[in-house]
């Protein structure tokens, strides 16, 4: 057995992070692999992976997170604590200074709940608030109560005093599996709930939301926007329904290992056919890819790796990070199709034929045209002076037979 | 050659009154559906421009991959595999789409978009069909589909001339050129086989059937009510595949149920059809028409007769002074053939 006294003790290594990983038994060269990877994927420049590994190991910055739990299953929690990637848990926990998550922090009741006092009390407006689950809306919110108060209760007591939120999971960026029909607790997401409590900052300007819908959301994506955000000091640009545009830009259908087979008409009809087992396209089954945006395709869903994303063991997208699309579709029904800017990828109704005429047939052309005309006329000329020939001829002739 | 106005109104009488008052001048009645027509019933609304259509039609029909597509032109790029920008010689079948404005919404006139699916319709009554000379062109009198034999045409391509909807397509890149248009798959059809387009659409989108089920079938997504999610057949009507689906906002009309004689290619959409590049055209086929003039012209040979009567009498009384001056001038005789002696 291993003297527990002569193993070094974490929390005294003091905050360099490549000590750490070596406890861990990560390489200096997985972890640089690493870094570029994940430069990668928040969309940055390779040249900025300098600049990321900077923000990973300079771990004075690190900001106070306060993470809520509402209507959920903490299986956003629990899918970051079991990621693959060399710990991407513990670069997100050591990045952070996680002073409130009622699933990991070791404090429970009263202690719990004055931790969370102090570290509102100590990081007035500088605290990320994560929020994972949905907020019940019927009844004033009371199907969901954590010490007693309701989410809205605690958002009216957080919320202004937060930088910023991050919305982890479908259930917090629109309500999720809750939300679904008839949704008897009235469930939406963070943003909604904010817009209905009409919960602005202290300052009164509106709090940013970035919603990492996913269910569970991919704890890849929470770690690059804490990273983005420590790298570059901003926000990252987020679409119109609040998601960060480097994980959340394209549709699965755009990026998804099976498209050649959609593309070529290639359809598993019935789940163990023919088609299926030859990996071909899920569509007909009632894939949602073409109507789910995510980085699924590329970075693969949940961090789980070895190709286990739903589409890669022949399962259809089921569309959980979709609002609208996760849970309120059939899984069998068929998606329809975001065209993302359709007109460039097919021809308008009254198409202009191009090509038209190259150089070469022209040249040809107007040789040939050009040498008609010419020869034309040389004709025409040849034929009126023989015409004239012939009426000379003619009239001397008569003039020959008048003088006989 | 002078014809005074006296002799050429009476020629242009004597056409006119064998043209009107010929017995049998009356309307060619128009020609009906076979029972057993089949056809394709194309739904906008259902169509997700995937293409797939496009790409089967191409293996079933063995035709090459082309360049010089929508998306190379778009990106200044080569070798892309799609279909070309228009139906031609190497494409049979082609989706295109309707854009309006910011084409945020499908199926929607206003800053919409639709798609369409254009291949030949298949007519009723089929003006290449009536215009082919040779019968190179013809219509199958079970199926109804329209199809072509190379054998027999002569390349005058009237067809493509007489065609409302533009469809046929001649090669104009090869030395011994054919007519190539969509024939409904009819080697596939021989085999109890449904075309390429609707066996590869995995929404229903084309839909395989006989064309009065077909309509059948149009009336009743007519009867649908927008945004409700109603059961589509897939690939073909009696088949008994089937999907659920939202309903579109339809354009209250099928194309092809009237148009030119009646279609056995029918089409769906939710915006107006000139938009989607379907020409309005009436309900009578350009065929019956022009056959109708045909044919009471040429009833018994009497036009041509009487019109080749009355130019020879113009002749004949056009040269009456010059034989009359002929005969009264006997003193030269070899004055015409002197000339080509010389």
């Amino acid at each position: 057995m291993k003297d527990v006294d002569t193993f070094p003790n974490e929390t005294a290594m003091g905050p360099y992070l490549a000590d750490q990983l070596d406890i861990r038994g990560i390489s200096r060269r997985g972890f640089l692999k690493f870094t570029l990877g994940i430069t990668a994927a928040m969309g940055l420049p390779f040249g900025m992976s300098g600049q990321v590994l900077a923000a990973l190991e300079q771990s004075q910055a690190r900001p106070t997170v306060i993470w809520l739990h509402f209507q959920e299953c903490t299986g956003c929690t629990e899918s970051l604590l079991r990621a693959t990637h060399p710990a991407v848990e513990t670069l997100i926990l050591d990045l952070i200074s996680l002073d409130y998550s009622e699933t990991l922090m070791a404090a429970a009741g009263h202690q719990a709940e004055q931790a969370l006092h102090e570290s509102l009390e100590k990081n007035k407006g500088q605290f990320i608030l994560v929020v994972e689950g949905s907020v019940p809306m019927r009844d004033g919110g009371i199907y969901c109560k954590i010490g007693r108060k309701t989410p809205q209760q605690l958002l009216h007591e957080i919320a202004p005093h937060a930088a910023a939120a991050v919305a982890i999971g479908s259930c917090a960026s629109w309500g999720g599996v809750q939300s679904a029909a008839p949704n008897p607790t009235e469930a939406v997401g963070l943003q909604e709930a904010l817009t209905r409590e009409g919960i602005v900052k202290a300052d009164g300007t509106a709090l940013p939301v970035i919603n990492l819908p996913g269910c569970p959301a991919s704890p890849y994506n929470l770690l690059s926007t804490v990273l983005y955000y420590l790298t570059l000091k901003k926000l990252p640009e987020v679409d119109a329904k609040g998601r960060p545009t480097f994980a959340y830009g394209r549709l699965i259908h755009d990026n998804c290992e099976r498209r050649p087979h959609f593309d070529a008409a290639r359809f598993a009809e019935q789940f163990g056919d023919e088609g299926h087992r030859q990996g071909w396209c899920l569509y007909k089954l009632g894939c949602k890819g073409p109507e789910t945006y995510a980085n699924c395709p590329a970075i693969e869903f949940g961090d789980v790796g070895a190709n286990t994303w739903p589409v890669g063991i022949g399962h259809p997208c089921f569309g959980c990070a979709e609002q609208g699309v996760g849970f309120h579709k059939a899984l069998h029904e068929q998606s329809d199709v975001e065209s993302v800017t359709p007109s460039s990828l097919f021809p308008e109704i009254f198409t202009e034929h191009a090509g038209g005429v190259t150089v070469g047939a022209a040249a040809v052309a107007g040789a040939i045209g050009g040498g008609a005309v010419v020869y034309a006329v040389g004709a025409h000329k040849q034929l009126k002076q023989l015409e004239a020939e012939t009426a000379t001829s003619a009239a001397s002739k008569t003039e020959e037979e008048v003088n006989q | 050659m002078n014809i005074d106005r006296r002799d050429f109104f009476k020629v242009v009488f004597a056409g006119a009154a064998t043209a009107l008052t010929a017995p049998t001048a009356q309307a060619r009645p128009p020609k009906e559906l076979s029972p057993d027509a089949v056809g394709i019933l194309y739904d906008a609304t259902l169509c997700i421009g995937c293409k797939v259509c496009e790409v089967e039609c191409k293996a079933a029909n063995a035709m090459p991959m082309s360049h010089d597509t929508p998306l190379e032109q778009a990106h200044g790029v080569s070798g892309l595999w799609d279909s070309g920008n228009d139906l031609n010689s190497q494409n049979l079948n082609k989706i295109k789409i309707y854009a309006n404005g910011t084409a945020e919404v499908k199926d929607r006139e206003l800053d919409g978009y639709s798609f369409v699916k254009r291949n030949c319709m298949h007519c009723v009554d089929p003006n290449c069909v009536s215009a082919c000379p040779v019968s190179a062109l013809t219509k199958d009198p079970v199926t109804g589909a329209v199809t072509y034999n190379p054998e027999a045409c002569i390349g005058c391509r009237y067809c493509q001339l007489a065609c409302p909807f533009n469809i046929p397509k001649f090669e104009y890149d090869k030395a011994f050129p054919k007519i190539v248009k969509c024939e409904m798959c009819s080697e596939r059809l021989a085999e109890g086989d449904i075309p390429a387009c609707c066996d590869a659409c995995p929404t229903g989108a084309s839909l395989f059937g006989r064309v009065s089920d077909l309509l059948n079938e149009g009336h009743r997504r007519l009867t649908f009510q927008p945004s409700e999610r109603q059961e589509y057949p897939v690939r073909r009507l009696d088949g008994g595949e089937t999907r659920t689906a939202e309903v579109a906002t339809y354009y209250p009309k099928i194309y092809g149920e009237t148009e030119t004689g009646g279609t056995q290619s029918l089409l769906m959409a939710a915006v107006p059809f000139e938009k989607l590049g379907l020409p309005a055209l009436g309900d009578e086929s350009r065929a019956q028409l022009s056959e109708t003039i045909q044919h009471t012209l040429y009833h018994g040979m009497m036009a041509p007769t009487v019109l080749l009567g009355g130019l020879v009498y113009a002749a004949y009384r056009h040269t009456h002074e010059d034989r009359e001056e002929t005969s009264g001038d006997q003193d030269r005789p070899q004055d015409g053939e002197g000339r080509g002696h010389d």
